[in-house]
């Protein structure tokens, strides 16, 4: 049977379960930095809050891998359809731009949590 | 001014890619269609004008033509409704080839009905007994909704996804498609999902719904395409997308 369609779906899958994902996890950080910074918070003020925070570093961390899943499956398509590339060169490139935001992101979350002021 | 003593002035596509656009002079009418107008050229100013019909009353779906650089189906279309200070622009349908004036080659539109699998297969013969088919089951009103597409090429040629993607099945394929899976009669529906699956099918829609908004008989295909995303990512990920297709 043909591979590639059994693929294509599959993606179209994650990508929708990841944007169901992110569309809370995008309400629940607005709401948060809304209701945080009503009053005014200095760059120290909030590393202090989110030091050593397990919760907030399993939030963001949970949020960059939906990012990472939902942004290579997109820019693939898109590669696709704008720069016409074949399909599987398009997978390579979305799954190395994955990659790089997954280590971007990861790298961020760890030093807001556990790197040292 | 009064609508008979006016008179339109008609560009016609001439030619095939290549051409361009000829103006005709027609005598404009009460209740006239763009059809009539094609048809007063053909037999009056130029009888080398090459153009499709049959039925005129919206049941063949071979008249379709781009009317001021909108598909619509002609033999349904007033002037009045499309015409702006008595100017008209005919060309032939986009994302198909010309063959010659408002003529285009359909054999990619079809061809997709039957890529997509849009034969009905049945696994009963005439001896057997005919089959119930709820008329308010869920499925059965799925397939009510699109099952009157008349095959006019409207929406494929309305479609900027077929433009940019020449292999995409495009939405009067899919749309036939959806109709059968929800067709419990039907027996290759396992092997119809894999056949509209994938880059070249449902999954490259975006959802635009040019298809929909310009259906001549008021069909969502829009609507279909988005049942076959949803069906077919549910049969790839429990792995029942890889089954072998019903041979008759």
């Amino acid at each position: 049977m043909n591979q590639s369609a059994v693929k294509a779906a599959r993606r179209w899958y994650w990508q929708r379960i990841t944007a169901m994902g992110m569309a809370l996890f995008v309400v629940i950080h607005i709401a948060v930095m809304v209701y945080a910074m009503n009053g005014g918070l200095s760059a120290s003020e909030i590393l202090g809050r989110t030091q050593g925070s397990f919760l907030w570093a399993l939030f963001y961390g949970v949020f960059v891998v939906l990012v990472s899943v939902h942004a290579s499956i997109g820019l693939r398509n898109t590669l696709v359809e704008w720069l016409r590339m074949s399909g599987k060169a398009a997978g390579v490139l979305g799954n190395l731009i994955a990659l790089l935001l997954l280590v971007l992101g990861l790298r961020a979350v760890w030093a807001v949590t556990f790197g040292s002021l | 001014m009064s609508v008979s003593s006016s008179t339109l002035r008609v560009e016609v596509w001439r030619g095939g890619e290549q051409g361009g656009y000829q103006t005709f002079e027609v005598p404009r009418q009460t209740s006239q269609t763009v059809l009539d107008v094609v048809t007063y050229i053909q037999k009056h100013l130029d009888p080398t004008l090459s153009y499709r019909y049959a039925c005129r009353v919206g049941m063949c779906g071979s008249c379709a033509m781009q009317v001021n650089g909108v598909a619509r189906w002609t033999c349904r279309t007033h002037v009045s409704k499309v015409c702006n200070d008595n100017r008209l622009q005919l060309a032939p349908l986009s994302n198909l080839p010309i063959v010659k004036d408002l003529v285009t080659n359909m054999d990619a539109f079809f061809g997709k009905i039957i890529a997509a699998k849009g034969r009905f297969v049945g696994a009963h013969t005439r001896h057997d007994p005919m089959e119930q088919v709820k008329p308010d089951s869920p499925a059965r009103k799925e397939a009510d909704a699109g099952i009157e597409c008349i095959g006019c090429a409207v929406c494929y040629s309305s479609c900027d996804v077929v433009s940019w993607r020449p292999e995409f099945l495009g939405p009067a394929a899919l749309n036939r498609a959806w109709t059968l899976v929800n067709d419990e009669r039907d027996i290759d529906g396992a092997a119809r999902l894999a056949a509209v699956a994938g880059d070249a099918g449902c999954h490259s829609c975006h959802t635009q719904g040019s298809c929909t908004m310009r259906c001549p008989k008021q069909l969502a295909p829009t609507a279909a395409i988005a049942g076959l995303k949803r069906m077919t990512a549910r049969a790839a990920m429990r792995g029942e997308l890889e089954v072998k297709e019903v041979s008759r």
